[in-house]
């Protein structure tokens, strides 16, 4: 039976206060550096922070995962292992990790920490998944934003771990952990970084008939007329032209972000473990607003009520939303 | 005086689709003409195109393997549906040729049988390297977007416990893959209905910004760089860092004659500079790139250093 936990996003030691008594039953934090695919100024633990969130956490039955999902480039890799060193030292209770090296790590010096798979791993099959159970003992896997609920529920019968999935924020595009484009037009890698399309090198340009660029290392990732409220430049999120498109159309994706709480029943009687919600780099009353909403719907789906989501639509009102893959296979 | 004649040429899996025929000829002059010493084959970015032309794969193979090269078959960089799956098993179950992994499912399948690690595979640094190697990795295609630091670092690390060394030297550089297909979102249709749309554009798809400027590359699922990455100016120092094979993405250019290029450096033909400037020639539009080996953003043109 699905337990249907909530994990949390704590992109600082306030938020992660604040998830805790909205109600979760995990939050997700990374150490100040390139260890964890968040790693934006402002963001983020050290040391000493961490260890007073985690008995902060603990004290209210609130489990703390360290994402060490990055990838550390040769000559490097002493900065994730000591990142680990860390985290054990601390009691965490578990260790989010993509890199086969730090995973070997950790299994070999704290076998008696979980480990889980990041969705920076990329294990989409059933075979994937069982190469990291078997090999690292990995507890947990964090699936790609890619499956429909029915190859989710055909891959809990064949693996031996718990599924996690994402059911609200952000909705990445490109497969995670295998996306060098912020690295090709900025010089900063996501994988061995921890950086997406950084805010350091964003630029919002008004052009002379009022139209405005936002512009990503120099690159015009979109172009919004005076009327039209300018997005970030994420590059996935862009419009670009091509051949059959000249007027320029979103390559990849619409800036949209992922709101599953209809599905929250199927995702739960497939399987699914635990929920994740993005957004470490989302405000204080933002993680408490999601949070609450999803602790509410999910306890009401627990105990056999219909669940009010009309508080979750409510948070993403005036931006798009979608199901994504989760949905249909139309979404390919 | 050669560079190094040990160093292996290689030339990477063809990341479009091609049609058959197009395939067959390419790989006859690659057989008869072009002097690289391995050849990767094998559909890695879309299961959909395989039925095309894997019936062509056993003679392709021969026919490479008679002229002297080594084959290598590579296997899908993205599993998740049944027939991935069940490609993905078959190649590894092969005992010839060697096999290339791109995808975690391709290791479990394959288990200890020996195997080379592929560019997808996210072989990043010595710690997995070392995992890698002791579970029946023998060679390593290191990830596109490494600088020169963590080339040296990792090529050293894999040398040491007898693994080859591969690291791409030209053509687009994979940037992204997803499960979504972005050629056939571009004609309006889905992944299921595609109707091999892709095969329209032999070197991809081309993405300019709404200001002009060419910016990436799209191969149905995959979305690569525009620019082709060229580090013929950077090959002698890769091989001494250790780097035993420089791969080649095939492209829609003569690949012969790119091939002959590097063939030509590594040999101490050609000065490197008088090459360098005949590979920009063969490269026609395309804009040439070192900008992740020398540790900035990917698409830049760095000069090299003068020689010491």
């Amino acid at each position: 039976m699905s337990l249907a936990e909530l994990i949390c996003p704590a992109g600082t030691p306030a938020a992660l206060r604040t998830a805790v008594d909205a109600g979760a039953d995990a939050v997700y934090c990374g150490f100040q550096d390139a260890t964890n695919a968040r790693n934006f100024p402002g963001l983020n633990f050290t040391p000493d922070e961490l260890a007073e969130a985690v008995t902060y956490a603990h004290a209210r039955g609130t489990k703390v995962l360290l994402a060490l999902n990055t990838y550390p480039p040769a000559g490097k890799v002493d900065l994730w292992r000591h990142a680990a060193d860390t985290g054990a030292r601390l009691g965490v209770d578990a260790f989010i990790v993509a890199d086969m090296g730090v995973a070997d790590y950790i299994a070999r010096m704290y076998p008696g920490v979980r480990l889980h798979l990041s969705v920076q791993a990329a294990a989409s099959s059933p075979e994937a998944i069982r190469y990291y159970c078997e090999n690292f003992g990995v507890k947990r896997v964090v699936l790609p934003r890619i499956l429909t609920i029915p190859e989710i529920r055909q891959i809990r019968r064949e693996i031996p771990c718990e599924i996690e999935t994402f059911i609200f924020g952000n909705h990445g595009l490109m497969v995670e952990g295998r996306c060098s484009l912020t690295n090709y037009l900025t010089g900063q890698s996501t994988n061995m970084d921890g950086v997406c399309s950084p805010a350091s090198d964003v630029e919002y340009v008004r052009d002379a008939d009022g139209s405005m660029s936002s512009q990503l290392a120099g690159f015009t990732i979109d172009r919004f007329g005076p009327e039209e409220k300018a997005g970030y430049p994420t590059i996935c999120k862009g419009r670009y032209a091509a051949p059959h498109r000249p007027e320029g159309y979103y390559a990849f994706e619409e800036p949209i972000s992922l709101n599953l709480s209809r599905l929250l029943p199927d995702l739960i009687e497939a399987g699914v473990h635990a929920f994740k919600i993005e957004g470490r780099q989302r405000s204080k009353s933002y993680v408490r607003g999601v949070v609450r909403a999803f602790r509410a719907a999910v306890d009401d789906i627990k105990a056999g009520r219909e669940a009010n989501i009309a508080d979750l639509i409510a948070l993403t009102e005036g931006q798009k939303q979608t199901q994504g893959a989760f949905e249909t296979k139309k979404w390919r | 005086m050669a560079v190094n004649t040990m160093t292996k040429l290689t030339l990477g899996p063809i990341a479009y689709h091609w049609s058959a025929d197009a395939r067959r000829d390419f790989y006859a002059r690659i057989a008869d003409e072009a002097p690289v010493d391995e050849v990767y084959l094998g559909e890695v970015i879309c299961s959909k195109r395989a039925p095309f032309h894997e019936a062509d794969l056993p003679a392709t193979i021969e026919r490479l393997e008679r002229a002297g090269k080594r084959v290598i078959l590579s296997t899908l960089a993205e599993v998740m549906l049944k027939r991935e799956r069940k490609a993905t098993e078959d190649i590894a179950e092969m005992v010839s040729p060697e096999i290339e992994v791109n995808n975690a499912a391709g290791l479990y399948a394959r288990g200890k049988r020996p195997h080379r690690i592929g560019p997808f595979m996210n072989a990043y640094n010595d710690a997995t390297i070392a995992w890698m190697a002791g579970q029946g990795a023998t060679h390593v295609c290191l990830p596109a977007e490494m600088p020169a630091p963590a080339i040296a670092a990792a090529a050293q690390a894999a040398v040491a416990l007898g693994l080859g060394v591969e690291v791409q030297v030209y053509g687009r550089a994979s940037l992204a893959v997803s499960a979504r297909c972005y050629h056939a979102r571009a004609h309006g249709r889905t992944k299921d209905n595609c109707q091999f749309v892709c095969e329209e554009d032999p070197d991809g798809m081309p993405l300019r910004t709404r200001d002009d400027r060419p910016i990436l590359r799209v191969n149905g699922i995959q979305t690569l760089s525009e620019s082709y990455v060229d580090l013929l100016p950077e090959a002698a120092r890769l091989i001494a860092d250790g780097v035993t094979h420089l791969r080649l993405m095939p492209q829609a250019v003569d690949m012969v004659a790119v091939a002959q290029v590097f063939r030509d450096v590594l040999d101490g033909r050609v000065p490197t500079g008088e090459a360098d400037a005949r590979l920009a020639t063969l490269s026609g539009d395309a804009g040439l790139s070192n900008g992740f080996y020398h540790g900035t953003a990917g698409y830049r043109r760095i000069a090299a250093a003068a020689p010491a």
